[in-house]
């Protein structure tokens, strides 16, 4: 499965024509414990670029955007209860599941060597 | 030291049928028969059953656990933790102000609205502006004011499309959620690397569906905006409004006013700038200052000096409304007028220089063993990307509650987010050079441990009755009753 990243630390992981989308390793690191994901309601549409949701940790809150446009098939419900599996594993546990309408926009986004490169700059 | 032997909560002494006091015979029985069942408590209540020497020595001791600034130094950057001069309290306790009742008839509280009134007058004489009024109850409660007063200003000129509000990506979180909750969307204007606003980016966003721009000057990271003339040029040429968040006004204090900037609406945080008390120590106060055309869209009440030299309230139709039930926190209002007739015109240009001087020798004092991301002379305060080594893992969190250990408040950490180890400092310009150096050694001190001993740092803090609460666990799943736990 392919991996794609926005600047502001969300990654899209493409199977198919689905995204999961969640936050970065780097991001997760630098945000400490997650305390809670604000996830958007299943079956609702989303822009490239646009935010969908929140994420809290014990350091500082950030807005949420998405890497694709397409509709959200499915949000993580685990994360409701146990938001720390982000802190965790924010690669396995992703936030939302979109079905791609416009996959073309994978190539606005950055590789994984691409994003490598921004993290180590930051 | 007494108060980490009383370490117990209240009722963990509670013993059943103990009590330290003796009520008389309940008389009215019948009352309670009127209370529908529904609405009666079903359970009886848990409350602990303790003597009253009990009660006086676990309050007594919990309370020398605090740390204000009356017990400490207290660098927290961007809060301006000065301290609060005594005399406040004696003038706001005094009984002709803090027992009159807010519904009096005015020409029974000639005083107390001269008082008002008199505020207003330097407080715009302070921020350059046309007026005042001192009714929001904090900071934030004043900038949600200050954005009405824009909306109401836009909608008087049937420009209703403008529904935007700028703010730089270093705002303190209030900014953003103040304009949410008055009814505007946020867009994020981006920094340059000495933090300041980025003009090329700025102008980019700028256009007719915003609203108003919302700025501090000095900026987050302590940096003097010195673009903000072209900046409130452009904002103005777009037809928005500039707001002055008020947080950073203390290093400009007699030195420079916003409104001579171009700032058409700021908000003061008497707490921070004028020596009342944060938080715990008494309630806020955010006093909202407009330039001359935007007056009519002021909160009512109004305190107004009538022709004949008395002081009334008024009601006029062009305002907003109300946004608080009468006139503010009036003692508080009290304590920074007492506090600014204290310093007196001439004293008062001294508090800003003070302040940025203290700042700038604890930043070179600290410089070498601290990394500095924005070089420069800072104002009031100035942030620290964490330590220069950062080889044995030690962070800004293992710093700051080191700093416990050693007696003072932590500074502010993580904040702004521009940098990864944030540490921010203001140490105002209350403290004496021997309380900075003192400060100093310890921060040099740590940096030190940091590296020859970096297992004893972060087990830190080691002195403190309560030393390394999980603060994940109490975001998630907390336990506000002794009944939870």
């Amino acid at each position: 499965m392919n991996t794609y990243y926005l600047p502001s630390h969300e990654y899209a992981r493409i199977d198919g024509n689905i995204a999961y989308i969640g936050i970065s390793e780097y991001a997760a690191k630098q945000l400490g414990n997650v305390v809670y994901v604000d996830m958007p309601e299943a079956d609702t549409d989303v822009e490239a670029g646009e935010d969908f949701g929140a994420i809290e940790s014990v350091k500082a809150a950030s807005d949420l955007f998405s890497p694709v446009s397409g509709a959200i098939i499915e949000v993580n419900e685990l994360l409701l209860d146990n938001p720390r599996l982000v802190s965790e594993d924010p690669m396995t546990n992703w936030i939302i599941k979109v079905e791609m309408s416009n996959p073309d926009e994978l190539n606005d986004l950055l590789t994984p060597e691409a994003y490598a490169e921004l993290c180590a700059k930051e | 030291m007494n108060s980490q032997l009383y370490d117990k909560l209240i009722f963990e002494y509670s013993k059943p049928g103990r009590q330290g006091f003796s009520l008389p015979k309940r008389e009215c029985l019948d009352c309670l028969d009127s209370i529908p069942q529904a609405l009666r408590r079903q359970k009886t209540l848990n409350l602990p059953e303790v003597d009253e020497p009990t009660v006086v020595r676990h309050y007594t001791n919990q309370s020398t656990n605090n740390f204000g600034v009356d017990t400490g130094f207290y660098p927290l950057g961007s809060c301006t933790m000065k301290y609060n001069p005594k005399i406040n309290e004696a003038v706001a306790a005094d009984t002709t102000i803090a027992s009159l009742h807010p519904a009096q008839p005015t020409d029974t509280v000639q005083g107390a609205l001269e008082l008002y009134w008199r505020l207003q007058r330097a407080l715009c004489s302070i921020g350059g502006m046309a007026e005042f009024t001192l009714n929001p109850f904090a900071g934030a409660h004043g900038e949600l004011t200050g954005l009405m007063v824009i909306r109401a200003y836009h909608a008087s000129r049937d420009d209703n499309g403008r529904q935007v509000v700028i703010v730089p990506d270093s705002a303190h979180g209030t900014n953003p959620a103040s304009a949410a909750v008055a009814g505007l969307q946020v867009r994020q204007v981006n920094s340059m690397p000495d933090g300041t606003v980025d003009l090329d980016d700025l102008r980019s966003k700028l256009d007719d569906s915003v609203a108003a721009v919302m700025l501090t000057n000095p900026n987050t990271i302590g940096m003097f905006e010195r673009n903000i003339p072209v900046i409130a040029e452009m904002v103005h040429a777009a037809g928005a409004l500039l707001y002055y968040d008020g947080a950073n006004l203390n290093p400009l204090l007699g030195v420079a006013r916003p409104g001579d900037m171009g700032f058409d609406v700021m908000h003061i945080n008497l707490h921070k700038t004028f020596s009342t008390p944060h938080g715990g120590g008494g309630p806020g106060a955010g006093p909202v200052g407009v330039r001359s055309g935007l007056e009519d869209f002021l909160p009512n009440p109004r305190v107004v000096k009538n022709n004949d030299g008395t002081f009334g309230i008024s009601y006029p139709d062009s305002s907003l409304g109300r946004i608080s039930g009468w006139l503010g926190n009036y003692t508080v209002l009290v304590k920074a007028l007492a506090y600014i007739l204290s310093l007196g015109k001439e004293n008062i240009r001294m508090v800003g220089p003070l302040a940025t001087l203290n700042a700038n020798y604890v930043m070179e004092s600290l410089r070498d063993l601290y990394l500095l991301p924005v070089d420069g002379p800072c104002k009031h305060e100035f942030v620290f990307d964490g330590l220069r080594d950062k080889s044995q893992g030690v962070t800004t969190l293992h710093v700051a509650k080191r700093l416990l250990d050693y007696g003072f408040h932590a500074p502010t950490i993580y904040f702004p987010l521009l940098f990864h180890e944030s540490l921010m400092i203001e140490p105002t310009e209350t403290e004496t050079l021997e309380t900075l150096d003192r400060f100093i050694k310890v921060m040099r001190d740590i940096a030190h441990e940091a590296s020859e001993q970096p297992e004893l740092i972060k087990q830190a803090p080691l002195t403190t009755p309560v030393r390394h609460p999980d603060d994940t666990e109490a975001a998630l799943h907390p336990k506000v009753t002794f009944d939870e736990l």
